[in-house]
């Protein structure tokens, strides 16, 4: 506690404290900007720092990584179009907000989710860090498989209404996720001889493509049908009602969030997609998701902080990046010849504790910043549609090509673009293709590790205790509609409850 | 407020934040032996093991005033063929150079790549990193006679993981040790991993019997007494690791990693020299020795020619292990 204290000292002196403001202001412009993403960011400022002394740079880096997060879901959540991979999930209803004109009421829910998120984030840091060290380690494939096959099993939630169209899109974003390298053997799939093929297709790509390019070319094809309305913009600020709805995911967020950031191979996709899920099927506005429900924009964002959080634990105290920034700020930490790892929190116990208080400093800075800027931003709507989707296709354009500065990677987005519209004009719904190029491949990954590591033997598959747990979940999860009927019905909750919902 | 103004405002924003970084300085080259306006290709993302390079030593030559307006940028893909397909491409061009290594030797087989590193001028070797042969601190191996026996009895469950692709130095490590010791490259079951730090975590977590990387990740951890080292994969012992060498523990494999940069084929004598040059220089900085320090890199510097017959050799010896497990 005391060296928290010191910490705090040392992050509020005048010039660390400018850093954290420079770096949130750049995380967050960076989280907006398409194409460039907080790894890239952090990267490209590491020659830059070389003359700081290392507390200041980690204490910007940190306010880079975190304003990336936040950044990363406005553009997500206005024009359809994810800036990063941790911010798909919250284009899944912040979209439909921002179009029904609650996109000022989607942006603070987002914003709020990843203040609290990253604050309980960051508190569990403080507290957990030697704990999760200690068992991170312990998590292997087998169990890291059990939960993509819970993922998979929520994945039906978001099929819509006609099932066969939902596993018809699933199988497309699998097929996509087959493309690439594989990674066991070095095998091409998929790749018609491409060497741009080889890695795979991002998530990213995907997600723009058939989100925003998919959605300008649908409107595009029926702007002339319909009505020329601007989308209307509400009132900024959060009703109490959505409050009400809002504090509990906000709160649920960092449970699922925190242990899978300090997971090896975690990452913030698959929580944030099992956030959303959950979120739904506690909700009581289960009706309105898909059309802009606003707790499935606040627990994921809350979830994508916490998890950056767990992933500095991991990085801390293993000296193990478990996302692209972590890795790179590994990299900026051994440029000052300090090794993260297990003797990092006695070695350097001044830098840690700093930056640990600057995450702190640096969220309330983030917050102070971002919510006056959610209804300027909101505002960004007003604009007539079709100025607005060629803004969109710009933005979806350049941040294709900013990425890797190549052609192909732009050519690949409208092909996948096109496919987004066909499926819109067959009404096949977008969304479990999305989940099946974030999940195929993990879930293949680690199911082959698992096989692997056992010399093909299949109780590699169970041969953990937490993949045990999470199995029965799953069977709990699937017959328990069958165990519901031998129960007594619970009373039907009565019908006004979902006409108080504000449309 | 109009929509115009708005869009104006967007406009100017990206022309300031998007065109600089799309445009090259176009300055022409003095008289001295400075080198100006250099891109650097890096073919993996940032963070990795070439930009890392890359960036360090743009920064130090910059520091020293061997080179100015460098422009180091990111051009991944395909474990590095994107890049090398582009630099391979920019026949002639004495201004580019590519940042590079063991990996891309290997990368060049497994994905089939239409262009060779023997297509490009090879400009200097930088840095070479050596592997090491890692358990945990509970595992039953001490020794690595140990392991070899154990390896050689049961090659199925006595699983290898690395941090790098199939074709990658962690792979092709583990490989060549199998072979020297007369284990057929195909009965290893080795397990890839996204980087050494996520094998890090399958090492210490015991997931895997043994792990193969290079040393920098391990340091804090070896020192720690976490991990235990059986071997190091160099000529000679590293310093700060109390391990033998494979040789002395009667493995016949020497391996290291090797970092180092090549430029597009074709390019005039005058270029190539002024590159190979520049890069001489780079060795006298003391803002080279010292980034050397830090990394904990040991400088290999080989020049032009002497690195493009390592190359060859390289190459060679990447391709025989590759062939034998049937990715090349």
């Amino acid at each position: 506690m005391e060296q928290l204290l010191d910490g705090f000292a040392t992050a509020l002196t005048p010039t660390h404290l400018l850093l954290a403001a420079i770096g949130v202001l750049l995380g967050t412009a960076i989280g907006v900007l398409p194409g460039i993403g907080p790894a890239m960011a952090v990267a490209l400022l590491l020659p830059v720092t070389y003359g700081m002394e290392p507390t200041g740079a980690f204490i910007m880096f940190a306010g880079i990584y975190y304003g990336g997060m936040f950044g990363g879901s406005t553009t997500s959540i206005l024009l359809n179009t994810p800036g990063e991979s941790a911010a798909v999930v919250a284009a899944f209803e912040g979209n439909p907000m921002a179009r029904k004109g609650r996109g000022a009421q989607a942006l603070a829910a987002a914003a709020i989710g990843h203040f609290t998120g990253g604050i309980i984030g960051t508190i569990l840091i403080v507290l957990l860090a030697p704990f999760v060290a200690k068992h991170a380690v312990d998590i292997g494939a087998p169990d890291l498989f059990a939960v993509m096959v819970l993922a998979f099993i929520a994945v039906t939630s978001v099929l819509g209404a006609s099932r066969i169209r939902g596993f018809a899109s699933l199988l497309i974003g699998l097929a996509l996720g087959l493309v690439g390298l594989d990674e066991m053997t070095g095998q091409q799939r998929l790749t018609f001889g491409s060497l741009h093929l080889a890695d795979g297709i991002d998530i990213v790509v995907v997600a723009v493509a058939l989100f925003a390019v998919g959605e300008a070319l649908w409107v595009a094809a029926h702007l002339r049908r319909k009505p020329f309305e601007p989308i209307p913009v509400g009132r900024p600020w959060l009703s109490r009602a959505d409050l009400k709805r809002t504090w509990k995911p906000w709160l649920r967020g960092p449970v699922i969030g925190f242990p899978f950031g300090a997971i090896p191979a975690g990452g913030a996709e698959i929580p944030t997609f099992l956030s959303y899920v959950t979120e739904k099927r506690l909700s009581k506005h289960k009706d309105e998701f898909g059309k802009g429900a606003i707790e499935g924009v606040a627990g994921p964002e809350s979830t994508a902080s916490a998890s950056a959080a767990g992933t500095l634990v991991t990085m801390l105290t293993l000296g193990l990046p478990t996302t692209a920034v972590a890795a790179v700020m590994l990299a900026a930490f051994q440029q000052y010849g300090i090794q993260p790892g297990p003797l990092l929190f006695q070695r350097e116990s001044g830098l840690v504790w700093a930056l640990i208080a600057s995450l702190f400093i640096g969220l309330t800075l983030l917050l102070v910043l971002n919510l006056p800027l959610a209804p300027l931003w909101a505002k960004l709507l007003r604009i007539p549609r079709p100025y607005l989707y060629a803004g969109i296709l710009f933005f979806a354009s350049v941040g294709a090509y900013a990425v890797n500065a190549d052609i192909f990677d732009l050519l690949l987005m409208f092909v996948i673009g096109l496919l987004g519209f066909g499926m819109r004009r067959y009404g096949l719904p977008v969304l479990p293709a999305i989940i099946g190029v974030i999940l195929g491949p993990a879930a293949e990954q680690q199911m082959r590790r698992s096989l692997q590591l056992s010399d093909g033997s299949l109780t590699g598959l169970v041969n953990s205790p937490m993949a045990i747990v999470v199995y029965v979940v799953i069977v709990v999860i699937l017959f328990f509609p069958l165990l519901k009927r031998f129960l007594p019905k619970p009373p039907v909750a009565p019908a006004e409850e979902r006409e108080k919902v504000d449309a | 407020m109009s929509v115009k103004v708005w869009v104006a405002v967007a406009a100017a924003l990206l022309a300031v934040l998007l065109v600089p970084p799309l445009l090259t300085p176009g300055a022409d080259s003095g008289e001295s032996n400075q080198v100006r306006a250099l891109r650097v290709l890096v073919p993996n993302s940032p963070g990795g093991g070439y930009d890392i390079t890359a960036r360090t030593a743009a920064k130090a030559m910059e520091d020293a005033d061997l080179l100015r307006n460098a422009e180091v940028f990111n051009l991944p893909g395909a474990g590095g063929t994107v890049g090398l397909g582009r630099t391979v491409g920019e026949r002639g061009n004495g201004k580019l150079i590519m940042s590079m290594g063991l990996g891309v030797v290997g990368a060049v087989y497994t994905n089939k790549s239409p262009n060779s590193l023997l297509d490009t001028t090879p400009i200097a070797k930088l840095i070479e990193e050596p592997d090491i042969v890692v358990v945990a601190k509970d595992s039953p191996y001490t020794s690595m006679q140990q392991l070899v026996d154990a390896w050689k009895a049961n090659p199925g469950t006595v699983t290898v993981g690395g941090g790098s692709a199939p074709g990658g130095p962690d792979h092709l490590a583990p490989m060549l040790i199998a072979k020297a010791v007369g284990l057929p490259p195909k009965t290893v079951n080795y397990i890839p991993f996204d980087g050494g730090g996520e094998l890090l975590a399958s090492v210490l977590g015991g997931k895997v019997a043994f792990g193969v990387s290079g040393v920098g990740e391990y340091r804090d951890q070896i020192q720690a007494g976490t991990l235990r080292v059986l071997a190091v994969t160099s000529k000679d012992r590293i310093n700060g690791i109390d391990a033998p060498t494979l040789q002395q523990s009667g493995v016949d494999v020497e391996f290291t990693n090797w970092r180092g940069i090549v430029a597009p084929p074709g390019i005039s004598p005058t270029d190539k020299a002024k590159l190979v040059e520049v890069f001489q220089n780079l060795q006298k900085t003391p803002q080279w020795r010292e980034a050397l320090q830090r990394n904990g890199w040991t400088n290999a510097f080989a020049p032009g020619d002497e690195f493009g017959t390592f190359l060859e050799s390289e190459n060679k010896r990447v391709a025989t292990v590759l062939k034998d497990l049937g990715l090349a």
